[in-house]
């Protein structure tokens, strides 16, 4: 039998534990637990294991794993809905999905550190604004269906019809589509109205409608010119909202051209594999007016401390996080990782080559319309990019002749039945040879078949097949068409050959800092091993090519494998059940208010709204508070950062008969096990409340106790954080919830899938399993694990996060500590001596981290002026070493400024990071020295050095002067004429 | 880094300030509350002609790292804004009581304004803290 995967999952060895135990003065790493979790919830190992497996290797749990993949069919899924076949080119798989470089590192906060995917993303904003003809694209939301839901949301916030709570919603939006913004519209009191666009006019827009939303193509395939529409809305004061398809969109003007206020979609086909549902990449733009209600994280260009571009995160004011209960939107992650393989994916291909798939797949749709014509099949005639609906009373007997081939098409179309209609959606995949056998499946017999396919054949041969025919055909339809050059940016053009494009990739990747580097010891956000054992499934075939709405039977493997998820996650956290539906944190915070919303609804109490958050929390908790219709009421906390129970219950008497709920974070933002949590479920539950716990912190709580046993009724779990889902650069992320036995009926549905009771809420996500394709990392996780492997997990964790409160104090007073004096899994270190004694900023602390090779801990949350160090159970302790002497190196380098020795703004802190070119320029005038400069850990960075890409950011020029796409090749000559600018482009 | 405050001004809880220049009153935020901001990039004000109401917002104020609504210290009308601050933010970090003005008021209630701190004790209240 191999080695047990524990020991490769775990930083510290056996020995090592035992030498960091006794520098605690511990004995165990119970005894550890004992001092650290209250008492009265931790739980004795077998009881903490019930329902998780026995461990295994990482052999055995890929040959499980490999069998639960066979039990999926993989077929041709012509279904479409917003998810299609596409080719990922084999480098782009190779060199960003599979390569930990990409999927390993943090959210790009930290900029200077971050600069190769932020160029990725650039060029995705770029790639969006060009499709859409909007300026203001963000680095991507989670999904259709919410990106959808964000922009009804943000036309509600601008839109200058007051008091207007309509929204009109074109009848051919994608189900999924519908369904979610269903969802969000009601606890913000919007009335949705589903409306035949075609049918509209200026005077027929109702007076207290304030936006309106398109689907183009509509979900029967059809397209129509919505120019006279969208400009009647505009005049007429509604935000209108285009949900486009971004391949369709290549043809066709950009709908911001024809007066679309805000464009969404799903940028999945672009080379994105299906992945039952998900991750991909939405994108949302708009008009630059509204650049500062856009939601989700922009990336803008800005300049560094020498004067060059940089970019970084922009307006980041917009977000939930420093808005809390004011914004608009509780999105805090992107996809950033499939956003930056679309943006690749872009790059691969150019506007040439977008064009000349989009139009392979139009003249496809043509032939086979010709091929279905002459079986004696008629579509209906419409005008259309991607799909054929065939209304034919044999439509149920058609789509199983068509699936014993192979193929998967759409039974029923818009409200008519499956035995009345079908959809076949063409893509990047489909060939003519493809849809001969398509065509011979659906024909009575081989003679009608042969027949079809000459048909077909006539077809593509006197039509054409290339862009400008289908420009052609879709101008002839009445269509506005793409006329103008787009995508001229160079960067969409330099890279055709696969050398310069994997040069170009691999140069990226040297700008940034992932896990493949070091540590990244953020706090709460759990940057844990992401084995390989366990990123490698989500690449195979019975997992990656799953169309989510695929026929039942098909997906029996996905079944079986969420459904064992599904068990162990109530198992660990002590619920009575699980939803994997919500696609990030911030959405299991809004599916879990959501469920208890309809609680309280199903028990006559709709009144209950008051939402109990303490001042100590992140700002989604107050955000998706808000967008739940709660209203949000503060709880103080004490100076060690408690929750104020005496505070907690006046708050909760006063508003006992509309409480709604208390959202509390464990073990708390502040890195300590509140002694008083079952006080606190009590306090909450007296007054007719529900728990809501925020499980950020679970990777301190998994094997030792659960949120169901002590007084929670919901809580959400991060699968990116505790259960080794990769940080990806920003997203995917995913954020199942788990609910006690009472809240069960109302885990969300799915309009699609077979999910959810009759009281279920609706979906809160695009796909029923949300991001089920990478659900595979956290099944192998706890599978090799085993319940006694996740317990001591958690106990290495708090032993980590000890021994580095324990090493750092002297240097760094630690903020907080729990009753028995120490911290959980986290810790928080005080710099705000250092900004008195000598001007020190915690952003100087962070940037001067880079210099040692380190990303920083979290900086100035939860507190100003401090920082947040999570070392996490998978740093091995001569790295938690190299972490602790690089902290106590840097207060040194401030020491000599409080004593005079270092000039209190030029030194190493307050001019860091020192970039290669700074430290090997010509001419050197600090008072320092370059060795101090660049290695300032002396010898043992010589062979490791990481070389920040750009100095110091300037975050306000950046704001003031926003630029969020890549210099077109115009912009680039005025600015290689200009003086003042450099001539650097940031994206060439 | 000394603030300053000047006496010529009555300030706000919220941290506005106001000067009074003949009948109508000048409106900005303090060097405090500049100071607590950060890099300003973004002002947002009413149009000239609008009617603000002394303890609601009338706009807002972004820092690269917060994003604080302004308070109405007085009820009045907007006689005129500042258009150079909302061209360029930063001259409010550089002269909040000069160059960095935001509005000009013509008050409702002339005397609403005595209502306010005088220096030394916003003084107090701010540094005291």
């Amino acid at each position: 039998m191999s080695a047990p995967f524990l020991d490769r999952h775990l930083g510290p060895s056996v020995h090592e534990r035992e030498a960091m135990l006794a520098e605690l003065g511990l004995a165990s790493l119970e005894d550890l637990a004992a001092a650290v979790i209250p008492a009265d919830i931790l739980l004795p190992p077998g009881a903490a294991a019930e329902g998780l497996p026995e461990a295994c290797s990482e052999a055995d749990a890929l040959a499980e794993l490999a069998s639960i993949a066979a039990d999926n069919a993989v077929r041709r899924s012509l279904i479409g809905l917003g998810y299609h076949g596409t080719a990922t080119p084999a480098l782009i798989q190779r060199h960003v999905l599979e390569n930990p470089c990409w999927y390993t590192a943090y959210t790009p906060y930290q900029a200077e550190i971050a600069q190769g995917r932020l160029e990725a993303l650039l060029n995705f904003q770029t790639l969006v604004s060009e499709l859409t003809g909007l300026p203001i694209a963000n680095a991507s939301l989670l999904d259709e269906g919410t990106a959808a839901a964000e922009a009804m949301a943000m036309a509600l916030a601008v839109s200058r019809r007051q008091g207007a709570r309509r929204f009109l919603v074109d009848r051919a939006v994608l189900p999924q589509t519908l369904a979610v913004l269903q969802t969000r519209a009601e606890p913000l009191e919007i009335t949705l109205e589903l409306v035949d666009p075609e049918a509209l006019s200026g005077a027929s827009l109702p007076a207290d409608a304030f936006g309106l939303l398109l689907q183009l193509p509509g979900c029967d395939g059809r397209l129509w010119n919505p120019e006279p529409l969208l400009t009647a809305a505009r005049s007429a004061g509604l935000i209108s909202t285009v949900a486009i398809d971004p391949l369709a969109q290549v043809l066709l003007a950009p709908v911001g051209n024809l007066g679309a206020d805000i464009a969404v979609g799903s940028l999945q086909r672009y080379g994105v594999p299906m992945g039952f549902g998900g991750p991909h990449a939405a994108f949302f733009a708009t008009r630059d007016a509204y650049r500062r209600q856009i939601p989700g994280r922009l990336v803008g260009q800005s300049r560094d401390a020498e004067g060059n571009p940089a970019l970084r995160l922009a307006l980041q004011t917009r977000e939930q996080h420093i808005r809390r209960d004011k914004a608009t939107s509780n999105i805090c992650t992107a996809q950033v990782l499939l956003a930056v393989m679309a943006s690749f994916y872009a790059v691969h291909h150019g506007p040439e080559g977008l064009e000349a798939i989009a139009g392979r797949v139009l003249a496809l749709r043509r032939a086979l319309a010709a091929g279905l014509a002459s079986l004696g099949l008629s579509c209906d005639g419409t005008a259309g990019f991607d799909t054929l609906v065939l209304r034919h009373h044999r439509a149920a007997d058609l789509v199983a002749r068509a699936e014993a081939a192979g193929f998967n098409l759409r039974a029923g179309v818009r409200g008519e039945g499956a035995d009345e209609a079908l959809a076949i959606s063409l893509d990047e995949l489909s060939t003519s040879s493809e849809l001969e056998t398509l065509l011979a499946a659906l024909g009575d017999n081989p003679a009608a078949a042969a027949q079809a396919a000459a048909a077909m054949a006539d077809s593509l041969a006197s039509e054409g097949s290339d862009a400008d025919a289908a420009r052609a055909e879709l101008s002839a339809a009445g269509l506005p068409v793409r006329r103008r050059a787009w995508l001229d940016q160079p960067v969409f053009h330099a890279y055709r050959c696969e050398s310069e494009l994997l040069r170009y990739i691999q140069r990226l990747v040297s700008r940034d800092l992932s896990l493949v580097h070091g540590m990244i010891p953020l706090g709460s956000c759990t940057m844990k091993l992401n084995a390989a054992a366990e990123l490698a499934p989500v690449s195979w075939p019975g997992f990656a090519h799953l169309h989510p709405f695929a026929p039942h039977d098909q997906s029996a493997g996905y079944r079986r494998l969420v459904a064992d998820l599904e068990g162990w996650l109530a198992a660990i956290t002590g619920f009575a059940g699980v939803s994997l539906q919500p696609n990030a944190g911030s959405q299991g915070e809004y599916a879990g208010l959501m469920v208890i919303r309809a609680w309280h609804q199903s028990r006559g109490e709709n009144h209950r709204r008051i939402c109990l958050i303490p001042t100590s929390a992140h700002g989604t908790n107050p955000a998706s508070a808000v967008m739940a219709g709660m209203q949000v009421v503060a709880v103080a906390c004490d100076d060690q950062g408690n929750i104020d129970l005496a505070d907690l219950e006046a708050k909760a008497t006063t508003h006992a008969a509309d409480l709604a709920a208390l959202m509390v974070t464990y073990p708390s933002t502040h890195g300590v096990f509140e002694t008083g949590i079952r006080r606190i479920c009590e306090v909450v539950h007296h007054h007719g409340g529900q728990v809501y716990l925020d499980g950020a912190n679970l990777n301190a709580q998994v094997g030792l106790c659960k949120p169901g046993l002590y007084g929670a009724d919901v809580c959400h779990l991060n699968l990116h954080k505790t259960f080794c889902i990769p940080h990806g650069g920003g997203g995917p992320g995913v954020g199942p919830i788990g609910v006690a036995a009472h809240l069960l009926p109302f885990l969300p549905s799915h309009p699609l899938a077979s999910l959810g009771s009759s009281s279920a809420i609706g979906p809160v996500s695009a796909a029923p399993w949300g991001s089920a394709g990478i659900l595979p990392i956290s099944w192998m996780y706890i599978r090799m694990m085993g319940g006694a492997g996740l317990r001591t997990a958690s106990q290495v964790a708090l032993l980590a996060a000890n021994l580095i409160a324990e090493r750092l104090h002297p240097h760094f007073p630690v903020l907080y500590r729990g009753a028995g004096g120490r911290v959980a899994h986290e810790c928080i270190l005080d710099l705000r001596p250092l900004k008195r004694s000598c001007g020190l900023e915690v952003d100087d602390l962070a940037k001067r981290l880079m210099d040692y090779g380190f990303h920083a801990p979290t900086v100035s949350w939860p507190v100003a002026g401090t920082v947040m160090v999570e070392p996490t159970e998978s740093e091995a302790l001569a790295e938690l070493n190299r972490f602790c002497n690089a902290m106590v190196a840097i207060r040194a380098e401030a020491a000599a400024i409080e004593n005079g020795s270092a000039d209190p703004l030029n030194n190493p802190l307050k001019r860091a990071p020192h970039t290669l070119a700074a430290v090997t320029a010509d001419g050197w005038d600090r008072p320092y020295s370059r060795q101090q400069a660049a290695f300032p850990a002396g010898a043992v960075q010589q062979g490791s050095k990481v070389w920040p890409a750009v100095a110091r950011i300037d975050n306000a020029y950046g704001d003031r002067n926003l630029v969020c796409t890549c210099p077109s090749v115009e912009e680039l000559a005025v600015r290689l004429d200009s003086t003042t600018l450099s001539p650097t482009p940031v994206a060439a | 880094m000394a603030l300053s405050y000047p006496d010529d001004c009555r300030y706000a809880n919220s941290h506005e300030y106001v000067r009074p220049e003949g009948e109508r009153l000048r409106v900005g935020i303090t060097a405090f509350a500049v100071d607590q901001l950060g890099d300003i990039v973004f002002v947002e004000l009413p149009e000239v002609g609008a009617t603000i109401t002394a303890g609601s917002s009338f706009g807002s104020v972004e820092s690269v790292k917060a994003v604080e609504d302004l308070n109405a210290p007085v009820s009045g009308v907007v006689a005129a804004r500042n258009e150079a601050v909302l061209a360029s933010p930063e001259e409010l970090q550089n002269d909040p009581y000069g160059e960095g003005w935001l509005l000009m008021v013509t008050p409702s209630d002339p005397s609403e304004a005595d209502g306010l701190m005088d220096a030394p004790t916003y003084r107090s209240k701010v540094e005291g803290a």
